[in-house]
């Protein structure tokens, strides 16, 4: 128990500290100038010194972010399950989502806000066409992986296919879905901050770019941070919500 | 209570070819008779299996279950197959409702025949178990009092302890035949081992492959309850020699 403490918790903060530690000491001997790389107490001086404006500039992406993921799943899930029960669809939709998920969404943002023009909309759309193609492509497989037996059984008891879809094949999809809606969550948090680099003024993609404008180096350091700290605590959400939703899913032994 | 006629079954292969499966298949079996189906891969047991649930249709031929003609699946059948393909977000419990779940009746009133089953089987205590905490055994078990719950007057076996070692497999088959003395019922019981076909059977059905084909029926003329031992029964032996003849010239000829 203890030796696993230790290898669990205390040597990655040791060594988080560590990297720290170095990082601080090498921008102070060698009088490295903030604006190329500012020490790691410079980062959390100006952070602290936003906490206001950041509070304002988070919660703008934040709900760019998820207005993103929830319309992937608004979209992506109904659009597997099309794919999957005819086949005429699948054979239309399916190279249409491939060439969608192929254009580089980069690319596509600027077309975007000169179509949609400004406000966080774009944002959403962007990371919403960032993040759906997992969302689709998981789910229509976790709804294709259900074992022949099992639909041959409800088939023999005479179950009509909506309840053999709700009873059988959609909870078998879940692990599937949630493995797609946490890749989905990372990529919505790119979406929103890709969307908000071509032109915004608001958000943390906003903030990034408006500091390196102004060689605020360590500005733009604290808003890659917030934007980690955001996308990791909404990844443990999702897996949050998959534990809860799938309990059947834990690791042997956990319960 | 089972008629098969002359029964054919052609599959098309998704390049448009014809393969037949079952070729001028007839067989009748009687009510409460255990009859098991051996033969090589490819011989067109499991296909024997769908076609009697009216999962898939016969190509030529016909086939009666009580004097109906199967068109499409009837709700007196209960299935197992290899795999005990249960619910893994269901308790043990909830995945043997699962039948009496789809055939549209009321689960509540079925939870005090389903605890019995469990305990006819050995799993009593196990019901709020997730399968993956169970065996492979007992996970097949749980498949058994699924397909039990209903009580269906036929059952449908696919090679249902194919994916079991050597030693759970043979405990298995006898608890099976306990089971079946205790409700009786039609089994047709398809497998690949030809002591399993004898050692359970009331008659076993010989396939040869290619297109699949009954080579031969044999009874088994061995007394009940069966028990491991006669497996050293010179009877036993015979039985066994006759079908593995069977199967191998019916190779040869191919």
């Amino acid at each position: 128990m203890a030796r696993r403490v230790v290898s669990d918790y205390l040597v990655p903060t040791a060594a988080l500290v560590g990297v720290l530690v170095l990082w601080e000491a090498a921008t102070r001997a060698f009088h490295i100038p903030n604006f190329i790389m500012p020490a790691p107490s410079a980062i959390v001086g100006e952070g602290w010194e936003w906490r206001y404006r950041f509070l304002d500039h988070t919660w703008v992406t934040l709900y760019e972010t998820l207005g993103g993921f929830a319309l992937s799943i608004l979209v992506g899930v109904p659009l597997a399950v099309l794919i999957v029960y005819s086949p005429v669809l699948k054979s239309a939709l399916y190279p249409l989502i491939v060439l969608a998920q192929s254009v580089p969404k980069i690319a596509v943002a600027p077309v975007l806000l000169l179509i949609l023009g400004h406000g966080e909309i774009p944002k959403v759309i962007v990371a919403f066409l960032v993040a759906f193609f997992p969302v689709v492509v998981d789910t229509a497989t976790g709804l294709a992986a259900t074992p022949p037996e099992l639909l041959d059984l409800s088939r023999s008891y005479r179950a009509s296919a909506f309840k053999t879809f709700v009873k059988v094949r959609l909870p078998m999809a879940l692990p599937f879905f949630f493995a797609g809606a946490k890749v989905a969550i990372t990529l919505s948090v790119i979406g929103a901050v890709v969307g908000e680099f071509v032109g915004s003024d608001k958000g943390l993609g906003y903030v990034i770019l408006s500091a390196t404008s102004y060689w605020k180096t360590e500005l733009a350091f604290s808003s890659m941070i917030l934007l980690s700290v955001m996308a990791i605590v909404l990844f443990g959400a999702v897996a949050l919500v998959e534990r809860l939703v799938c309990p059947w899913l834990a690791p042997a032994g956990e319960e | 209570m089972i008629r098969l006629d002359h029964v054919a079954k052609t599959y098309r292969t998704r390049r448009g070819d014809l393969v037949p499966a079952l070729e001028d298949v007839s067989l009748d079996v009687g009510e409460n008779e255990f009859v098991s189906v051996v033969g090589t891969s490819g011989c067109g047991k499991s296909t024997l299996l769908k076609l009697v649930a009216g999962l898939t249709p016969a190509t030529r031929g016909s086939i009666h279950v009580r004097d109906q003609i199967v068109r499409e699946p009837f709700t007196d059948v209960g299935f197992v197959f290899q795999q005990p393909v249960l619910l893994p977000w269901r308790s043990v419990l909830d995945n043997v409702l699962f039948s009496v779940e789809m055939l549209g009746l009321e689960p509540r009133h079925y939870r005090k025949p389903a605890l019995d089953l469990l305990e006819l089987t050995g799993l009593g205590g196990f019901e709020t178990k997730y399968p993956r905490e169970l065996s492979g055994g007992m996970q097949q078990r749980v498949a058994i009092c699924r397909a039990l719950l209903p009580d269906p007057g036929l059952l449908l076996m696919d090679e249902p302890f194919g994916a079991l070692d050597a030693m759970t497999r043979e405990e298995m088959g006898l608890e099976l035949l306990r089971i079946w003395e205790e409700r009786r019922k039609t089994i047709i019981f398809v497998t690949h081992s030809i002591p399993e076909a004898i050692l359970l059977a009331d008659r076993v059905v010989v396939m040869t492959p290619r297109p699949g084909r009954i080579a031969r029926v044999l009874g088994i003329d061995l007394p009940r309850p069966r028990t491991m031992d006669l497996e050293f029964a010179p009877r036993f032996k015979a039985y066994s020699d006759d079908v593995r003849n069977l199967i191998f010239s019916g190779r040869k000829r191919s």
